[in-house]
């Protein structure tokens, strides 16, 4: 070897060991949320970079996300420090390959959301990181056709299918917005909203008559919406382009419409059936996963993520609300002021009656939603028969929570052992 | 070198290639298929059979298949003749034809989508001619003939050009001798084609048939882009049991079905289109 091969040789290595040291002092932080782009640069410019030690924020959509995980943890080795992810993501995983983070002595301020974050455990598997709910936004040129003596505030199921009606006779245009697309959150509609204000219930009342009625409504509901709704999946698109004038969707899938129009359109709370005005929140934690290279550092990243700072910096980064006491700035972008508005009317609301996260699902929490979609297309898409679609899909929720073990979550009454469908 | 083990010298790296990143991982997933909860069985079969979409998206796939391939043949034939009838600019035109295999499928898609969306280009085109007055949703649960339409007709674009490349290659081995043979006896330009090109193409046909066939089979991420969930096939359903239900049981049993479709059509494409032995160009 000459001495120019030998020179090249010794600084290729160097390079090569200066990328590997650079790489290994990053914590890289693998998140299922903020993933829209400005999203993820205000993570990284804005959350992550308060920071005393270096992140590499990298969010991916859920498949992608788990499959590296899942990689990394069966090959035992991985250079993941944090996880961001929500809780139904977290709770398919198994609590053993998550870090106990208990000792880090941070939680949130509910004891719901703390406990839920045991995944079943004694210990902390992820620590609740931010949360959000799903909301009504409207047009403000659909406010004159409110059916009469309606309180958008307190609305009905009833008055909702009238208001779209009223405005699809005026207009000739269905202007109810839904997110049925490929990524909406329609089963969340289904399982927070609808069921619990129809039946007081998800899954012990999935096949009952009251969900029948449930499911009668909302094909009256379909009927009054935009039918493109099939394609919908983030409704501040359609808010903004006029084809949607109502819409019911996640905050943070409305945040655009505010932020950008904000005197043109209003938030408001979910509607309410017979049993109350059912809605659920959403939930999103850190967590350290047992491979990660630097443990201590990547502690130190989900201690930084829940400082009441970093809180409000994240809420103005994704429109997640924080999750610890904190003093809200008076600054506060639009999309957030408006959400926040309709949240507290929502849980401050008399016939209030909010439901919790499905837990304990484990990996059957896709197949849980699946259940809830596949009778949405049946019923409302393929127009089948309600109870017969009910009582066939009633057969495979049954087998899920069987298989899963999960215990009833409210507004389900408690049950010892897995919740029976009944 | 030993001349008798440089062949296998030879192809060894792609065996190996072939080994670690197809027969390896295929034979995983076909565990996977058989395994359950229970132990071994047919239950991930089971499931998947009995779910309610699957006969639907099975359907669609085939119908799919059945209706783009033959147009694509069809298609791909007719420019492929004609290319190879040009003196000049033939070159140019094969690169204009073959760009959209260039594209990524997805994008080829949103393309497509583009065009069909409630504010895409269709719908302002139909509206400034005044055929509309405000823009109707084309691709809605309500129309499934027109998302088929359009998934078709984005396949077509896309992927004709995988056939036309492979039959312009076999149209230029045939012999120019067979042509002057039959001009000879009086043949004229459409029996020339019906006798000597089509019957001499037998080899290239077989192969870019099994090609498009399977990446027929294989169809995916044009169908999410145009149909979503309206339009559900085999590959959509593999990757919502992988990604969705997490259950790779289910997402491996479908994915050998596809694999079992793919075989019988590649065997009978093979079986007809077989040239006898001892017959040569």
């Amino acid at each position: 070897m000459n001495l120019k091969l030998k020179v090249a040789a010794l600084a290729s290595g160097l390079a090569v060991s200066f990328t590997a040291m650079s790489a290994q002092a990053d914590v890289l932080f693998w998140s299922t949320q903020a993933k829209p782009v400005e999203e993820t640069q205000a993570m990284r410019d804005q959350v992550l970079s308060g920071s005393s030690i270096v992140v590499d924020y990298q969010p991916n959509d859920g498949g992608p996300w788990i499959t590296r995980l899942q990689a990394e943890l069966q090959a035992g080795t991985g250079t993941i420090g944090v996880l961001g992810a929500l809780h139904g993501e977290f709770s398919a995983m198994n609590p053993k390959d998550l870090v106990d983070l208990s000792d880090l002595g941070i939680q949130s301020a509910s004891s719901k959301f703390n406990d839920l974050a045991k995944l079943g455990t004694d210990g902390m598997k992820y620590i609740p990181w931010m949360q959000a709910s799903y909301i009504m936004a409207a047009n403000k040129k659909a406010l004159p056709y409110l059916p009469k003596g309606a309180n958008i505030d307190a609305l009905t199921y009833d008055q909702l299918i009238d208001w779209a009606g009223n405005i699809k006779t005026a207009t000739g245009e269905a202007k109810f917005g839904f997110p049925a697309g490929p990524k909406g959150l329609k089963h969340r509609f289904f399982q927070g909203y609808l069921y619990p204000s129809y039946t007081n219930g998800v899954v012990r009342s999935f096949a009952s008559d009251a969900a029948v009625t449930a499911w009668e409504k909302m094909r009256e509901l379909w009927a009054v919406t935009n039918p493109a709704s099939t394609n919908f999946s983030f409704l501040q698109e359609q808010l903004l382009n006029g084809d949607a004038w109502i819409a019911f969707d996640h905050t943070s899938r409305l945040a655009g419409a505010f932020n950008e129009r904000p005197d043109d359109f209003v938030a408001f709370p979910a509607p309410a059936g017979p049993t109350g005005r059912g809605f659920m929140p959403v939930l999103a934690g850190v967590a350290i996963p047992r491979t990660a290279p630097d443990i201590a550092a990547a502690k130190a990243v989900v201690k930084h993520m829940l400082d009441p700072n970093t809180q409000i910096a994240t809420l103005r980064a994704t429109n997640f609300f924080p999750v610890v006491e904190v003093t809200m700035p008076n600054d506060l972008p639009p999309a957030v002021q408006a959400a926040g508005g309709a949240l507290a009317k929502m849980s401050a609301s008399p016939d209030a009656n909010p439901g919790l996260l499905p837990s304990g699902l484990g990996d059957q929490g896709g197949a849980f939603n699946q259940v809830f979609v596949d009778s949405f297309e049946r019923i409302v898409l393929g127009g089948q028969d309600i109870r017969a679609v009910l009582d066939d899909e009633k057969g495979r929720l049954a087998a899920i929570m069987i298989a899963s073990g999960a215990p009833c979550w409210a507004p389900d009454a408690p049950s010892k052992g897995a919740c029976p469908v009944e | 070198m030993n001349a008798k083990s440089l062949p296998y010298i030879l192809i060894l790296p792609v065996t190996v290639f072939l080994g670690v990143f197809f027969i390896y991982p295929f034979i995983l997933v076909s565990q996977q298929a058989f395994q359950s909860g229970a132990g071994v069985g047919l239950s991930n079969f089971e499931n998947v059979f009995s779910h309610w979409k699957f006969p639907i998206s099975l359907k669609n796939t085939l119908y799919l298949a059945a209706a783009v391939v033959p147009l694509q043949l069809g298609l791909a034939l007719l420019m492929a003749v004609l290319v190879t009838k040009m003196q000049r600019g033939r070159d140019l035109v094969i690169y204009i034809w073959t760009i959209p295999l260039g594209i990524s499928d997805l994008a080829a898609g949103i393309i497509w989508l583009v065009i069909f969306d409630q504010s895409g280009f269709l719908n302002s085109i139909m509206q400034s001619v005044g055929a509309i007055d405000r823009p109707i949703n084309l691709l809605s649960y309500q129309s499934p003939g027109l998302v088929f339409l359009a998934i078709a007709l984005a396949e077509i674009w896309r992927a004709t050009a995988i056939i036309l490349v492979i039959l312009v290659a076999g149209i230029g081995l045939i012999p120019k001798e067979y042509y002057e043979a039959a001009e000879v006896f009086g043949a004229n330009g459409w029996q020339r084609f019906l006798r000597v090109t089509l019957p001499l193409l037998r080899p290239s046909l077989s192969t870019a048939l099994v090609l498009r066939v399977i990446l027929a089979f294989e169809v995916f991420a044009v169908v999410q882009a145009l149909g979503g969930t309206l339009f559900p096939v085999l590959m959509s359903e593999t990757f919502k049991y992988q990604f969705e239900l997490l259950d790779s049981g289910g997402a491996a049993a479908l994915a050998l079905v596809v694999l079992a479709i793919s075989i019988t059509a590649t065997v009978a494409i093979t079986r007809i289109l077989r040239v006898p032995k001892g017959a040569t160009l």
